[in-house]
């Protein structure tokens, strides 16, 4: 590794942090200016981010390689307004020479996209005006949602200020249960400590179990690190996250995103030092659901049994994924929506929207009665595309169940794995996976 | 120095309450104002008067990046609030932007919905008038003081 690496021992984070400034050392609790290698913006945090730099009047963004524009949330545009803000982008893309800007039929879930175009590589320091920015913690970045601000001030400098967090480790062992995802692991997690039990604090996730947890899985945890107050969630890189970097840049060069990088992998020295160390058996983890109103509710499944829906959501950036999708279809092959209830199934990215219709996976969601709809962030926060009624209820395979979250203040949201979103949507309420199989 | 009357809020207020997801669609800041705190308390926007305090338990803020949270509470007139902690990204938003934000689990605790409050920022200290209490808070890290004394994250950077 660097030279300024070997003097003490550090946290992946804390590696990658000070890799990203001109200091020699970094502690911490230190406020620090870094430069980032993406900042990533979409329709509802980009354009307070071109109001205010454009105030600035410069005539140049910092650098145009490294600013990412998607239109996801309410896109395709769900009314005039949310037009105009797609416009606002898509002008300022084009105004700056920006390439990273992907239009509806090109884009996806920002946080599905990003990894899968492979615009994000392992060491990178990543800013994004979206909450589930820490998403990208998966590939061994270090990674964390910003305001519009931050973003516009980023455009303009290149940079961004820190509070260098403390790190808490999560230790996984023991062998998964089935029907237990990454979704599963870290609503655990988020029951056992808390919507604040990571306030400011970097959650590294390791173990036997994460060194062999797919990457799809360690997207789905690292996306919901903000769900326990966490600033990013992280995962050493490994010859799994080596993998999927090398096939990703393969693929975003085929669609004209051409990254040159290969990433820098880090690993948390012997003698790091972290707030916190939790344990977990996971041999005692089941599938479980967080009930409303917060991510922290956490319940197994088998103890909500009796609850009926109305909606079922497969989708989101912490579940948009292709083999969510194969999880989801694997329980709804052949079988039915129960009568009572809506299916709605989201792809992350177009990729993983053609993907799903190669292996018949979209058959599968139509014939059983579901919805089938383009990549939006949509139902998730309430935008569109299913949203609820005054007392309705919805199981998501989403990240956030708070008040009035995807819709009326007097409905209600459910938040669980593909697998049980699917077996749910077939019984008609919160149902466990063996139930239907 | 802000001076005004207090509306209290609990814990883990987060920002589809502060400014719901359906109101986003626009950065006008008199219509993210008109629906600040919407889905906590519908009449807020309503009832919240220029200088206003608002008072919450702990994680306030937490959920979205959405910077439209701390801009509507900011437009709505409100000119500090005052919670147990806050949650990172609205933290850091409100910095950015001007909106002066105070932990202090004490007054958090002892401050009532209506009492009239004074905070001086410069000394670190919260007056309850109502109630004839005192709080201290620990300052704001130099750091941070250096955004807020500039009157934002983009004043700062403009002087660069």
């Amino acid at each position: 590794m660097t030279k300024k690496t070997n003097s003490m021992p550090y946290t992946i984070t804390e590696k990658i942090l000070l890799r990203h400034t001109k200091l020699k050392t970094i502690h911490p609790g230190e406020f620090i200016n870094a430069k980032v290698d993406i900042c990533l913006g979409n329709d509802i945090t980009a354009p307070f981010a071109i109001e205010e730099f454009e105030k600035l009047n410069l005539r140049d963004v910092f650098d145009k390689k490294k600013i990412v524009l998607v239109p996801d949330h309410f896109a395709p545009a769900k009314d005039m307004k949310s037009a105009n803000q797609c416009k606002i982008l898509a002008n300022f893309a084009k105004k700056h020479g920006i390439k990273n800007y992907f239009e509806v039929g090109r884009m996806g879930i920002e946080h599905v996209l990003l990894p899968e175009m492979g615009l994000v590589v392992p060491g990178d320091a990543v800013i994004g005006a979206d909450s589930h920015t820490c998403t990208y913690g998966a590939l061994g970045a270090f990674s964390a949602g910003v305001g519009s601000t931050d973003l516009a001030a980023a455009y303009a400098t290149g940079e961004c200020w820190f509070k260098v967090p403390e790190s808490i480790k999560f230790i996984f062992s023991g062998r998964l249960n089935k029907w237990v995802g990454g979704k599963d692991l870290i609503l655990h997690t988020i029951g056992d400590i808390g919507v604040d039990g990571a306030l400011y604090k970097a959650m590294e996730f390791c173990g036997p179990v994460i060194e062999i947890l797919p990457m799809d899985d360690r997207l789905a945890m690292c996306n919901m690190a903000i769900e326990a107050g966490g600033k990013s969630g992280i995962i050493a890189p490994d010859k799994i996250t080596k993998k999927f970097v090398k096939e990703a840049l393969t693929f975003g060069k085929k669609h004209g995103v051409g990254q040159n990088r290969r990433g820098r992998f880090y690993l948390s020295d012997p003698g790091a030092k972290y707030s916190k160390v939790y344990e977990y058996d996971v041999r005692k983890i089941e599938p479980v659901v967080a009930c409303p109103n917060l991510p922290s509710n956490v319940r197994p499944v088998k103890q909500l049994k009796g609850i009926s829906i109305n909606q079922a959501v497969i989708g989101s950036c912490t579940n948009g994924r292709i083999s969510d999708l194969r999880l989801a279809a694997r329980i709804l092959r052949g079988k039915k929506v129960n009568s009572a209830v809506r299916l709605i199934v989201i792809p992350g990215t177009q990729a993983v929207y053609l993907q799903a219709v190669r292996e018949g996976l979209a058959k599968i969601f139509v014939e059983a009665g579901g919805v089938f709809s383009t990549p939006t962030c949509g139902p998730c926060l309430g935008g569109h595309v299913g949203i609820l009624a005054e007392g309705e209820r919805a199981i998501s395979t989403t990240n956030r169940n708070f008040i009035g979250r995807m819709g009326h203040v007097k409905s209600e949201v459910y938040l669980s794995n593909p697998a049980v979103a699917a077996a749910s949507a077939i019984k008609g309420r919160i149902a466990h996976p063996e139930e239907v199989l | 120095m802000h001076k005004g009357k207090v509306h209290k809020f609990g814990d883990d207020v987060n920002t589809d309450e502060i400014i719901p997801a359906r109101y986003l669609n626009t950065t006008d800041r008199g219509e993210l104002a008109s629906h600040c705190m919407e889905d906590a308390d519908p009449r807020f926007a309503k009832k919240v008067k220029p200088g206003d305090i608002m008072v919450a338990g702990k994680n306030f803020g937490c959920g979205s990046s959405r910077e439209h949270a701390p801009i509507a509470i900011k437009a709505a007139g409100v000119s500090c609030v005052i919670a147990e902690s806050f949650a990172r990204i609205f933290s850091r938003n409100s910095i950015n932007i001007g909106l002066p934000i105070i932990e202090s689990p004490e007054a958090s605790e002892r401050i009532k919905n209506g009492d009239i409050v004074s905070v001086d920022t410069v000394k670190g200290s919260i007056k309850n008038i109502t109630r004839k209490e005192k709080y201290a808070f620990e300052k704001y890290p130099p750091f941070m003081r250096k955004i807020i004394k500039a009157g934002g994250l983009m004043e700062k950077i403009k002087r660069r």
